[in-house]
């Protein structure tokens, strides 16, 4: 082995690795708020809705799960506009990671409303509750206590999947690395640091999530 | 040259899903061989080696995959010190990645078993060997098949960031068929159902084994 | 007007009928035992006298209120009657005393500090004041219980049911629950309880049902029913669990 590795010419790129860290985070944030609320709205509507509605999300999951996340960017980016709908990579991104983090955590909620016992629903009708309140004051908290380990490690890999935006020129941090790639032809380090930060964010991200878990749940 | 989008081309893309089937069934080997290390590790008595097994889950599963990838391809020329091609820095990075996956997977399942299991081997003399051979993995191995198969679906789909090496597979031939015929919506649609095609069928395989192992408790 | 009137009320569960003409009264401040073997029926009434079964024929009327009508408002009706079940299914995320206050904070408005002293006076009755900021998981199995008979207590029900409450209990724990059950009992309160505990029945009861296939096989005071079976049934299930 006589490679000699240089990791100069990249330190001289630390504002614009910053940045790339930047969009991966907005990215990230957006991705769950999204995916946080099409899921709660999936798994009501797998849950409570009607035959149809819950057919058609179980449908929506399905065919998400199934299908690898770098195609249904491609298809928003690139085929969407067929159909007339032109979108820039950013905003294709966060609708392509919304919709597929979106199937993962409705199938995350949904187990955790299952999770709660039917006999904690009647004990809270048997007092006088009407449904809104039984899911306020009896559901709700004990199923984020299920759901939300699940969801948490969910949120991670889906911050590690927004790089492939990079493969529509999304300007985020894998596509930061693939353009000083380019610019210093240090393949190996570049990717070497990157991926650095990546396991670096997803630890900050663990640890952030472990701290939330203990704050809300830590009672004794 | 722009040509249309004709029933060879989806030919041609079912063709290129024999190699995302067949960098699946290589990860999947690769990734069998270092999962069953790192589940081995993790359950061992001896502390370093099950915290070397942490590390090392923690640290793959910490970095995207496409990160392992271009780690790999750019770093096994420096190690080897000559070219690889594209198959081999695949197999090896999904291979890497997929232990960790696996051997998370596999941990779990030994550990699902009681422990009392490992006492009563214990007690009739066997080693911590013996007691796994003989006692704990053939119980293991029936809880372990449903979350495998679940994951060979994640494996499968993982096989498309091969395409940004340059691996030819499904997801690489779908952009070149694009790139001919410039028919995106109708070229990403087939490959899409192509994966689901490939998906679906397991995914339904490991539920019905998941639900079947758990009647049979 | 009974507090409760049931009229020829059928109940089925697909094809297996469950209730099969069951007709019943009880009057304000009865304590009525139901008694029989499992499946016979008698928790499926509970459940159709406070609306958690719908029935297939006959009426239910609870304090005025047609429970079996559609439309009949369930929620005014639950407020008035308490019910306590075999696995008490207290909120696992909620202290002894948000357990009780539920109810009254959100479904009757009362202010907090009300509230405590409204959960403090329940707990009183049930012997476990001390007991108001603990969470259920820190309670033993009759603790739970009498904080759920406390959490039924703080509705001001005019009717409470006991759903076998004593069943899921070890026997060492059975007594502090029946005690607090004799108490309320004393206190004026309408009871209808299915249980297994027949002193208890024998020493409580103003009557005592026995339910057999879904229907009401013989009724009257605890003494003469218990001690005087008039039919087989009745003799052949008092001798299995007297023996």
């Amino acid at each position: 082995m006589n490679y000699r590795f240089n990791f100069r010419d990249i330190w001289a790129q630390t504002d614009f690795i910053l940045e790339g860290i930047l969009v991966t985070l907005a990215l990230t944030v957006v991705t769950m708020l999204s995916g946080l609320v099409i899921g709660t709205l999936g798994a009501a509507a797998r849950v409570h809705g009607p035959r149809w509605l819950s057919t058609m999300v179980a449908a929506y999951v399905e065919v998400i799960r199934n299908t690898p996340l770098i195609v249904q960017l491609f298809l928003v980016f690139f085929g969407l506009p067929s159909a007339g709908i032109r979108l820039d990579a950013m905003t294709a991104s966060m609708i392509a990671l919304g919709i597929n983090l979106g199937a993962y955590s409705t199938e995350i909620i949904r187990a955790g409303l299952e999770a709660i016992p039917r006999t904690q629903v009647e004990a809270g009708r048997c007092l006088g509750l009407s449904g809104v309140q039984v899911f306020r004051h009896v559901v709700l908290f004990p199923a984020i206590k299920v759901i939300y380990p699940a969801l948490s490690s969910q949120f991670v890999l889906i911050m590690l999947a927004t790089s492939v935006v990079s493969q529509i020129s999304a300007p985020d941090l894998f596509h930061v690395a693939s353009i000083i790639q380019s610019r210093t032809f240090r393949d190996f380090e570049i990717y070497a640091v990157v991926s650095g930060i990546y396991l670096a964010l997803a630890l900050a991200m663990k640890l952030g999530f472990a701290a939330i878990h203990h704050l809300a749940f830590g009672r004794r | 040259m722009i040509r249309e989008f004709a029933a060879i081309d989806v030919y041609y893309l079912l063709l290129a899903a024999r190699w995302t089937l067949a960098l699946t069934a290589l990860a999947f080997v690769g990734g069998g061989l270092f999962g069953i290390v790192v589940a081995l590790m993790r359950v061992s008595p001896f502390m370093p080696l099950r915290a070397l097994g942490a590390a090392y889950v923690n640290v793959v599963q910490g970095i995207p995959l496409l990160g392992w990838l271009f780690v790999f391809f750019f770093g096994l020329p420096i190690l080897a010190s000559v070219q690889v091609s594209s198959w081999v820095a695949a197999t090896v990075a999904f291979s890497f990645y997929a232990g960790a996956f696996l051997g998370e997977i596999w941990r779990g399942c030994l550990q699902a078993i009681p422990r009392q299991q490992w006492e009563a081997g214990a007690a009739l003399g066997l080693g911590f060997g013996e007691q796994l051979r003989h006692v704990i993995v053939p119980q293991a191995v029936r809880v372990a098949i449903p979350p495998t198969v679940g994951f060979l679906v994640q494996l499968i789909k993982n096989t498309s960031l091969g395409a940004v090496i340059g691996f030819v597979e499904l997801t690489r031939e779908g952009q070149l068929t694009n790139a001919a015929t410039y028919r995106p919506f109708t070229v990403y649609i087939a490959v899409a159902a192509i994966y689901f095609a490939m998906c679906f069928p397991l995914t339904q395989l490991s539920r019905r084994l998941e639900r079947r192992l758990r009647v049979a408790r | 007007m009974s507090l409760v009137e049931l009229k020829g009320v059928v109940k089925r569960f697909g094809t297996n009928t469950v209730l099969d003409d069951v007709s019943m009264n009880v009057e304000r401040g009865e304590i009525i035992a139901v008694i029989g073997r499992s499946g016979s029926g008698k928790s499926t009434m509970l459940r159709c006298i406070n609306g958690l079964e719908p029935v297939q024929g006959g009426t239910v009327v609870v304090d005025g209120e047609t429970v079996s009508a559609p439309g009949a408002d369930l929620r005014a009706l639950r407020q008035r009657v308490g019910i306590v079940f075999q696995s008490y299914n207290l909120f696992p995320h909620l202290s002894v005393e948000k357990n009780i206050t539920l109810a009254p904070r959100v479904v009757k408005g009362i202010d907090p500090g009300t509230a405590r002293e409204l959960a403090l006076g329940v707990l009183r009755r049930v012997g476990l004041a001390e007991k108001i900021d603990a969470y259920p998981d820190q309670l033993s199995g009759g603790q739970q219980q009498r904080v759920a008979i406390a959490r039924s207590l703080a509705m001001q029900p005019k009717l409470m049911l006991f759903d076998e409450i004593t069943s899921a209990l070890d026997p060492e724990l059975t007594g502090e629950v029946l005690k607090v059950l004799e108490q309320v009992a004393a206190e004026g309160m309408t009871m209808i309880l299915v249980t297994h505990e027949m002193g208890f029945a024998r020493r409580v009861a103003t009557r005592v049902v026995f339910m057999h296939q879904g229907r009401i096989w013989e009724e009257g005071g605890a003494r003469e029913v218990l001690e005087k079976p008039r039919t087989p049934e009745l003799a052949t299930f008092l001798d299995a669990v007297l023996h």
